[in-house]
């Protein structure tokens, strides 16, 4: 990579280091947490949805099973939900086999569905088999650490990896053949691209991005049910959202849609009440009305307007 | 040994029989021209030598390996590539990408792919075109992009799908220069075309079928004078 490239991924890492002690109170510590965990999830859905094009209304699932894996680990063997950062992605990834194994040799929107009925399998399973799961009740822990600092900088290190996971994905063949299976997967079969192993390659790591994210969530609440963390709404709908707010097929485009998502939440949420889901529902609307390639996806036309440029592409330039 | 075989093949789409019982060999070095009136099962035959659909019946052969049966990836690895009639830019890639997602199959190494992927492009005159989006190429272009793509997995059999239809005369020209510099660089070739003038100008033999039979086989001049295919063009009045 360039020095230039290496530019933008340093700042935002110096920044993302020293924020904490700029930002000593625990509310905006909070939302930051916040913001890196749906980033990280949101960069798990974009490998898959957004590079590979397999579309995925279940990343809940993943993201579910990583909460349950550490929680249960508590609940039955009274380990440290911290080993969920280990069992919970590995629980995620082996659910996804399967998935993907059987849904893969279908095309068009088989998979999209088979995702959305295995997000709402797990959460029935999980609200109903109450000896194993307790069912809505949930599963409570004890915060490890008092302060969120610590939490912090573990959610950066999750965010950090998937970034790098990331990258390293989408920066080499597996990258070009993501993308020549999402723009025609006939083409991509004749020049010689596996199309179902090259998919699962894709899911693999972002069911276990998923996974970890769950794992976290869980160990930084401290309290999950199913409701929550298999949520079709407020978590497999929600990333997509997010992620197409960003950008897809934007290494940027799940971080960035993962802040406008938490700090509007927040905002909105307080003069808006439980309606602030509507005024977000308003804003990715209009995101895929004027910006359909989303805001890191679209930052030039963004960029040209706010300083009122005439775009080069019409023979104008600056005035 | 021939260097590809197809034998009795069969094709059934529930009661439409879209190809039947139809054989040919190509010989290595040979461009292998196969034609016939719209609907006569030609790019069906394509579809089934790289498996797009499975056959009914017959085998297909390659070097001696039968490969029906084999994944349509897989096809492509041992050595047959091909192009599309209805163009399959990958439409959100620049060409250069288009054309690295096809030379990665014999290599993970980008800079490497990238620099097979030049030559080819170079090698079809489409080099300047390399940084532009796909999907805004003109279809002389596309058509061209098709084949850089399917050179670029690095084919000893290569099946052309209409390269020329829909191109101006000039087009055409500079398609059947490209198709005899693939030729001359030793790849074998079947081409399905509409073009007469190619059809006849390059191959050196000619399959004609209809409603998915074999109707004539022999050299472009007896398959032009062949009163069964006249009769399959123009009617029983001229045959």
């Amino acid at each position: 990579m360039t020095a230039k490239g290496w530019l933008t991924p340093t700042v935002i890492a110096v920044v993302a280091l020293v924020l904490p002690l700029i930002l000593r109170d625990p509310y905006p510590q909070h939302i930051l947490i916040m913001i890196l965990i749906w980033a990280t999830l949101g960069t798990a859905w974009n490998l898959l949805g957004g590079y590979a094009g397999q579309v995925s209304f279940g990343h809940a699932a993943f993201f579910g099973l990583g909460a349950y894996s550490a929680g249960l680990l508590f609940f039955h063997l009274k380990i440290s939900t911290w080993w969920g950062l280990l069992l919970g992605p590995l629980v995620a990834t082996a659910v996804a086999v399967p998935i993907g194994l059987i849904c893969f040799r279908l095309r068009g929107p088989y998979f999209a569905l088979a995702t959305l009925a295995l997000g709402e399998i797990f959460r029935l399973v999980f609200t109903n088999w109450v000896s194993f799961t307790r069912g809505a009740q949930g599963i409570l822990i004890l915060s490890t650490f008092p302060t969120k600092v610590p939490y912090y900088y573990i959610a950066l290190a999750i965010w950090g990896l998937a970034m790098f996971t990331l990258n390293r994905l989408i920066n080499s063949k597996l990258g070009y053949y993501f993308v020549s299976i999402r723009e025609d997967q006939d083409a991509a079969e004749s020049l010689g691209i596996p199309t179902t192993r090259y998919k699962m390659y894709a899911l693999l790591p972002s069911a276990f991005l998923a996974g970890l994210t769950g794992a976290f969530y869980m160990n930084y609440i401290a309290f999950i049910d199913p409701h929550v963390v298999f949520s079709l709404g407020d978590i497999s709908v929600m990333v997509i959202l997010v992620v197409m707010m960003g950008g897809v097929a934007n290494p940027w485009g799940a971080p960035v849609g993962a802040a406008i998502y938490i700090a509007l939440n927040e905002i909105f949420r307080a003069w808006l009440g439980s309606a602030n889901v509507l005024a977000f529902g308003i804003l990715v609307c209009l995101v895929i009305l004027f910006l359909p390639n989303g805001v890191m996806g679209e930052l030039g036309q963004i960029r040209r307007t706010a300083f009122r440029q005439k775009p080069a592409a019409a023979g104008g330039g600056q005035k | 040994m021939s260097f590809f075989k197809v034998k009795n093949i069969v094709k059934n789409f529930g009661g439409l029989t879209a190809v039947n019982k139809v054989s040919f060999t190509v010989e290595k070095g040979e461009i292998f021209g196969l034609i016939g009136p719209n609907g006569s099962g030609k790019t069906t035959i394509f579809n089934l030598i790289n498996r797009f659909y499975p056959l009914t019946s017959g085998e297909i052969y390659f070097q001696g390996q039968r490969i029906d049966g084999l994944p349509t990836h897989k096809i492509c690895e041992l050595g047959i590539g091909r192009t599309f009639q209805v163009v399959k830019p990958l439409k959100r890639m620049s060409v250069l990408e288009n054309v690295m997602a096809g030379a990665f199959l014999h290599t993970s190494n980008i800079a490497r792919a990238r620099a097979r992927a030049l030559e080819v492009l170079d090698f079809c005159a489409l080099a300047h075109r390399k940084d532009m989006e796909a999907k805004s190429l003109t279809i002389a272009d596309r058509k061209r992009l098709e084949i850089a793509r399917a050179l670029a997995t690095e084919p000893k059999l290569l099946l052309l799908d209409e390269t020329a239809a829909g191109l101006n005369p000039k087009e055409q020209e500079e398609a059947i220069a490209i198709i005899q510099k693939i030729r001359d660089a030793g790849i074998t070739i079947i081409i399905v075309e509409h073009v007469m003038k190619i059809i006849m100008g390059i191959s050196n033999r000619v399959l004609a079928i209809n409603f998915g039979r074999e109707i004539a086989c022999g050299t472009p001049r007896e398959i032009a004078n062949h009163p069964e295919v006249i009769k399959a063009y123009l009617g029983e009045a001229y045959a």
